[in-house]
């Protein structure tokens, strides 16, 4: 796995030199107050909760992958499990500093779940036991939408969503991200 | 040793309430109060009134960050090892007739942890057995509050000898210290929960599960 450790090379040596870095607490708190603020907007309806933290994290993904590439100065990946290498070594490391781990590939490479150690998005994070967010908010969906943004700027149309959540009791936080498609380049629809 | 925990919020409300035993004494960790079961409101009286004195600590040092501690009892033993401009104030009320002792510790945002402690029955192990086999006090006092306390207090005098069941002893204090130190730092993680709004009783049933001597 070559690629694997040139990822993890890569993603060390931004780590070290190119990020600023911030207090991890003003990260969590800021978040959490924005998933609480959200629930208490939309009334305890978790799915549109999930849905809106999605779409912001579409916005932001669009951004941030401008500046990941500023940053990492990588090129483009070959092939879709390169990226999966790119998300968790490079892209997770110089923003969040963990590098969650790729694997369930299915046959076909079109699929994989991310698999996070640590969250720091969700410390000292429990969900309200209203009985209903256990089972409906996928706390970090945010994460979900930043991939979608990013690979969709560099042509690569995905869904992504989290399958279990250690905050909800589950073992493991998994989220399952699969290749829609290539976006080729289309010329605009010109009138002519 | 049983123990009543409650953490009070500035303005006294309580926020959370916990029951516990050791598992040394009485054998399962589930609290023996010297009290009928139909008198354990007791505890949260006795853990209230002493809220005076709490204040008049807390007040009488003045800022936070002063290191010293009020105890009524020892008053030479003034190091207070609390970390930042949290207080252990260590054993601040006694409530004889039911020889309740009361540790309190002030976190820097001014809730109050109380720990109401109330030393095993007696030492020996016939009398041991017996409070093991659903609580002393409602044994030998019944349903009479003022016998079972009595009893209670006449008990402990006898008990007092020995140094683990002393309330007042360097080694417990050490030993309450330790656990409000355990229960500030649970505490500080719930606060920082982003569901969890100031002022709200604490419900998390893993804040709970934590606090266990």
């Amino acid at each position: 796995m070559s690629s694997n450790t040139k990822a993890s090379r890569i993603g060390e040596e931004l780590w070290k030199t190119r990020v600023d870095k911030v207090n991890a607490e003003l990260v969590t708190l800021t978040y959490g107050t924005i998933v609480a603020q959200l629930c208490q907007d939309y009334d305890g309806n978790y799915q549109e909760v999930n849905k809106q933290l999605e779409k912001m994290g579409y916005n932001i993904g669009m951004r941030l992958i401008e500046d990941f590439l500023a940053k990492s100065n990588v090129g483009r990946c070959a092939n879709f499990r390169e990226t999966a290498d790119m998300i968790s070594k490079v892209g997770f490391r110089i923003f969040l500093n963990i590098a969650p781990t790729v694997t369930n590939w299915t046959s076909d490479n079109n699929q994989f779940s991310l698999v996070f150690d640590e969250n720091p998005l969700a410390d000292f994070v429990e969900l309200p036991d209203d009985g209903r967010a256990q089972d409906e908010l996928w706390f970090s969906n945010i994460l979900c939408g930043v991939l979608r943004g990013a690979l969709e700027m560099v042509q690569m149309q995905i869904e992504a969503h989290f399958v279990s959540d250690i905050l909800r009791g589950d073992d493991t936080t998994e989220m399952r991200v699969s290749l829609v498609r290539y976006i080729e380049d289309e010329m605009p629809p010109e009138e002519e | 040793m049983s123990y009543y925990f409650t953490i009070l919020s500035p303005t006294d409300v309580p926020l959370f309430n916990i029951a516990f035993g050791t598992s040394k004494s009485g054998g399962d960790g589930i609290a023996r109060f010297r009290f009928p079961d139909t008198a354990q409101y007791m505890n949260q009286f006795i853990i209230h009134s002493s809220l005076d004195m709490v204040e008049e600590a807390q007040w009488m040092n003045g800022n936070m960050s002063a290191n010293l501690s009020y105890s009524p009892k020892s008053p030479t033993n003034h190091s207070d090892p609390g970390a930042g401009g949290n207080r252990y104030l260590k054993h601040i009320d006694t409530y004889p007739p039911a020889s309740a002792y009361i540790s309190a510790f002030l976190a820097p945002s001014g809730a109050r942890f109380l720990l109401l402690h109330q030393p095993p029955n007696a030492s020996g192990p016939n009398a041991m057995g017996g409070s093991g086999s659903g609580g002393g006090g409602s044994g030998i006092g019944g349903s009479s509050i003022l016998g079972g306390s009595f009893s209670a207090g006449s008990s402990s005098r006898a008990s007092a000898s020995s140094i683990a069941a002393n309330p007042t002893s360097p080694q417990t204090e050490e030993a309450v210290r330790q656990f409000m130190t355990e229960v500030y730092e649970n505490y500080v993680k719930t606060v920082m929960n982003p569901f969890y709004r100031q002022g709200m009783e604490i419900r998390s049933a893993v804040f709970r599960s934590r606090q266990s001597y």
